[in-house]
Parts: C-alpha cells; structure tokens; sequence
C-alpha cells in the first residue's frame, strides 16, 4: 500500500523547441493522499496534472500510474495503457467541459456506457447515485447551460467519479465560478476526500489546501521549488520565491 | 426593498406602428411614398400581365392576340412533357407513384418521431420498388412492365432523385472528409485537402461532362456504367466538397475542452467525434448545410448539358421543339421556378424547424 500510486521520475516537457514548461520533475503520490499543487500562473500546474492522463505528452523522463507506465512521446503513444488510466483517473477542468448537447444525466452515462460497456439501466442507476452524492439529483434532467457555475461544477465531478477512478485531478476547479458559488464546490471535493480518495489539485484556495491537503507542492518556471505540509508550507516556507508567492496571494 | 414593476404599456396598433416606421420625419416619409409608389407600379403591371390579360387555355390563337397577357395554357397543354421529361407517355404513371413514395418516404425521415431502426426497413424496401418502377425490371428480373432506360428518365423525378440522393450520400462523405482534414496522420490530411481544393476549383458543368464523356474513355471496353450513376457520382463529390468545408467549419467551433473531457472520461476517437464533436459542429452549420442543400437542388438542372432532362431540360424539351408554343417559355419558367420555390421554400423552413428544435433542448 506505500508504494506511490503516482511517480513522476524526472520528466521533462518541452512545448516545440524552446519552452521548457516541466524541469526534472521528481514527485510520488502514495495511494489515498491529496495534495495542492500551487504556483504562479505559468509555472506548469496544469501541465503537470494533465500529464497524468495523457492529455499532455513529454519527451523525456518516466511516469507511472497505478502500476502501468506512460511511454514518452518518443516512443509513441501506447494506446492500451491510455485507454485504462483514463478510466482510472477522473478529472475536473476550470472551465467544467460538460457536454452542451446532452442533458445532465446523459452527461453522465455516456462513459460508462461507451467506455465501460455498462447496461444503459445500470448506467442510469450509477448515474444518479453520484448526482445524489454531488446533491444535484433534482436537476438530471436539465440541460449544463441551464445551471449555475456551481452547479456545473458539481455535475462534472459527478461525471468524473461515474467510472470510480482511483485518482481525481482537479485543475483550477473554482477559478470559473462567482464567489458564492465556490463553497458548494469545495464541500463536495472536501467530502471527496475524507472518503479517502487520491487527490491532486491545482487551486489557488488556500483555505482548502490548509484543510484538505496533506501536502502542499509549489512550483515556479516548470520546476518543482518546494514541497511540504500545508502548515508548515503556509506558516513557514523555505524559498524566497514561495516567500513572494505567499506574501502576495495572502495580503487581501 | 423595491417591489417589481411591469414594464410601461406601449400601445402598438398598426395605424402607430406604420407612422412610427414609415413617416417618422420627412426623410424617411418621402422614400417610404417613393418606394410604395414603384412597387405599385411593379405590381399592378405584374398583375394585369399574369392575371387580368391572361390566357387561361390552350389555345395557340387565342395567346397571339393582340392585347394577351401571360399565356398560361402553355403550362396546360404542355404539362406531361415539363414535368415528366422523355418518359413514354403511356408509362407516365409510374414516375409519379414512384415520385410519390420517393417524397414520403423523404417526409418521414424528415420526422424526428420517425427515427427508429424500421425507417431503415421502410428506406430498403421503398428504394427497390422505386427503382423498379422507374426501370421496369429489377436486377434482371422482370416485373411485366415494359423497360424505360435511365436516359429516358426526366422531369420533377429526376430531380428530386439526382437532388435527394446525392444529398444523402454527399453529407457523410463530407463528414469524413472534414474528419480527415483535420487528422493527425498527414497522409489523411492530404488526400482530403486535394480532394477538396480539386473539386471547388473545377466547375460543376465540366465535372459533368467529365463524369459523363471522359470517364467512359478510361474504362475497359465493354464496361458501361450507367449514365444517371455517372452524373450522380459526380454531383455527389461536387456536392461533398463544399460541404466538406461547412462541416470543418463547424468542428472548429467545437471548443478543445470538450474533446479533452471525452478523452479524460476514456472515449476512443471516433467515440469522441461521433458523441461529443459532430452533434455540435452539425448543429452549428446547419444554416450553412441547407444552404449547399438547396443549392444542389438546383444545381441539378445542369444535368442537362449530358443530355438528362430533369425539370428545367425537359421544359426546354417540350417547347424548342414546337413553333406553335416555343414564343411563351417564358410563362414556362414562371411554372418550374414556381415548383423550384416550392421545394426550396420547403426545405428552408424545415431547417428553421429543426434549428428550434434543437435550441429546445439547448438553450444557451
């Protein structure tokens, strides 16, 4: 159960020839552990956590996932291994990416139709039973844009836990959403994660990463600077770049 | 806390509304008299031409007197030959059963409450007896009809066959063509963009007549291949190039995250375009789709220049040769641009209906 249920061993990521936006990065994530990736913008947080479900490729380094390897794009793309860590993996995107033409349900079932060959009447019950944990059963019937932010939000998780991944990434999930709105979405990834499950989350949310995270990992220009306990990450960081990140997200 | 109100009554009844927007100061009153006086003018002429000087029958003598408006017994005496082209006349009934079966079975397609697997059945079963109809004999048998042979075929069901077909057949090629521009894999991409850059560039008149004289020269003797299938063919490739490009249009306008949560909820490729991408891009272009549409179906009457007479061939079939009525083609035209409309008319508010249909489902 120790070994890490994500290994990042020294990748690189270049986007064409000149911008280097991930530097020998060195991470393992063990199985059950949440962690807050934060940064600048720029820095490759995103990058970072969609290399873990192929959505970004990389040239050069090692990736594991639960067990299975990601190849780098030199070697190709192994489509097999893709095709199970995608239903491993569940993600969440700053901008909720639910499907515009299909109501919330059929959001919801088409991945475990399509991918995991579910009986559509299963699918619907599974369906409905994370609609109910994202406690937006009442409106399965509506279409996204007839949502709230918050509410969209709340779908996509929903639809990303269908396929009972392992991992869930989440990539800047409240950085599209009113201010109102924001808590709604937090408490569903806050109870997410007291029910044990492996997290990783780009967010600016200090408020949660002090809560939830059990490790804080800070990057700036592609590189992993500082990775450490939100307490003592928060309350006392090593680097002079974390130091000026801090000071200026936290003086409002 | 202010209680919501109701807006302020506007009192619009069309004595106000035609001062508020035709007299409103005396600009715009002057052109609104000047442009109420021409289309009088226009009308009352066309009126007087096409209705109180006209001549309602057949009557040769009768349509060269002097003072005679339109002729529209021309369209009387004439009829059989603009709508059914060369067809033998003893045979006209089959081309109009068939017809007939051919639009129904076009309207119930067109139905959404329509869409199950025994449209399928209905299309399978309906497209053999239309052909036999029209041909007389089906895959060499024969079903006791006498055999009319495709160059012999014209009028309105030439039409509606060259128009629905290729329609039909043109807009999943252009699908995958708009796929295949937009692949990863080269080779794909450049067969597609050829195909699409060779095709626009060529007009449809000369695609014709290559279908039609040159390809036979390229085909080992003996071979034959249908002319009507060789001028299918060729409208069906014209026609899926330029939709090829609406359709590309469309799956450009299909925001990146969306295929990025297909592929994060582990959908295939082609699960992606068939599930998430397409229903979209379509719904995006169906304006610019109803426009190819019903270009196509008047894009048709080119066929023509082979020497097949859908409507506007076989109305040139039925006067040129006759000095008696050759002087009133023109009233002629009127009747096929009236029939032309008609379908046009018809497809445009279909797509209107579909348009509302889905933004139903979707309001954004």
């Amino acid at each position: 159960m120790n070994e890490p249920i994500i290994q990042f061993d020294l990748l690189n990521k270049w986007f064409g020839q000149h911008l280097h936006v991930l530097r020998d990065i060195k991470l393992d994530v063990k199985r059950g552990e949440r962690i807050v990736v934060c940064g600048p913008s720029g820095s490759g947080k995103s990058t970072l956590i969609r290399c873990i479900n192929a959505l970004e490729g990389f040239q050069s380094g090692r990736l594991f996932v639960d067990g299975d390897e990601l190849r780098s794009d030199a070697a190709g793309p192994d489509l097999k291994v893709i095709d199970q860590i995608r239903q491993k993996v569940g993600m969440v995107f700053q901008q909720f990416n639910l499907f515009p033409h299909l109501s919330v349900l059929d959001n919801l079932m088409l991945a475990p139709i399509k991918v995991a060959g579910m009986a559509p009447q299963a699918a619907h019950e599974l369906a409905m039973a994370q609609l109910e944990r994202v406690r937006i059963a009442e409106q399965a019937h509506k279409f996204p844009l007839q949502l709230s932010g918050g509410q969209q939000q709340r779908v996509a998780i929903a639809r990303a836990l269908c396929l009972k991944p392992k991992i869930m990434l989440f990539d800047e999930p409240t950085s599209a959403l009113d201010p109102e709105m924001i808590t709604e979405v937090l408490d569903v990834m806050t109870e997410l994660a007291s029910a044990g499950m492996t997290m990783m989350c780009v967010t600016h949310e200090m408020g949660f990463a002090k809560t939830v995270a059990d490790r804080v990992v800070f990057m700036d220009q592609g590189q992993i600077i500082e990775h450490n306990t939100p307490q003592e990450f928060f309350g006392h960081p090593q680097t002079e770049r974390s130091q000026d990140f801090l000071s200026k997200i936290l003086r409002h | 806390m202010i209680p919501a109100r109701p807006a302020p009554f506007t009192s619009a009844t069309w004595l106000s509304a035609v001062r508020q927007h035709l007299f409103a100061d005396w600009n715009t009153g002057l052109a609104s008299v000047v442009l109420l006086l021409l289309l009088g003018y226009a009308g009352t002429h066309l009126l007087d031409w096409g209705m109180l000087r006209a001549q309602w029958m057949p009557d040769v003598a009768a349509c060269r007197a002097d003072g005679v408006g339109a002729c529209w017994g021309v369209v009387a005496e004439k009829y059989r030959v603009i709508l059914l082209g060369r067809y033998p006349l003893e045979e006209q009934w089959r081309p109009v059963v068939a017809s007939s079966l051919l639009l129904a079975l076009l309207l119930v397609s067109c139905l959404r409450s329509f869409w199950r697997p025994w449209l399928a059945v209905l299309w399978l079963l309906g497209l053999p007896i239309y052909f036999g109809l029209m041909k007389g004999h089906l895959w060499g048998l024969s079903l006791g009809l006498t055999a009319v042979d495709t160059d012999r075929w014209g009028g309105l069901p030439l039409t509606l066959l060259l128009s629905s077909v290729s329609i039909a057949l043109a807009l999943p090629l252009a699908v995958l063509v708009a796929l295949g521009r937009r692949s990863e894999l080269p080779a794909i991409r450049a067969l597609c963009s050829v195909y699409v850059e060779l095709v626009r560039g060529v007009p449809l008149i000369s695609v014709l007549f290559m279908a039609s004289f040159m390809l036979p020269l390229f085909l080992p003797q003996g071979l034959t291949i249908d002319v009507l299938l060789r001028v299918l063919v060729g409208i069906t490739l014209f026609a899926a190039a330029y939709m090829a490009e609406v359709v590309r249009g469309g799956l450009q306008a299909v925001p990146r995250g969306q295929v990025e949560a297909a592929a994060s909820l582990g959908l295939s490729w082609w699960q992606t375009q068939r599930h998430v991408v397409l229903p979209q891009a379509l719904t995006a272009v169906l304006p610019g789709l109803v426009n190819n549409f019903i270009a196509i179906f008047k894009d048709t009457s080119l066929v023509t220049i082979v020497s097949l007479y859908e409507l506007t061939g076989a109305l040139g079939l039925a006067l040129n040769s006759d000095a008696d009525w050759r002087p009133f083609k023109l009233e002629g035209y009127v009747f096929i641009a009236l029939i032309y409309f008609l379908f046009c008319f018809s497809i445009s508010r279909y797509s209107l209906w579909v348009e509302r249909q889905l933004a139903l489902g979707n309001p954004s």
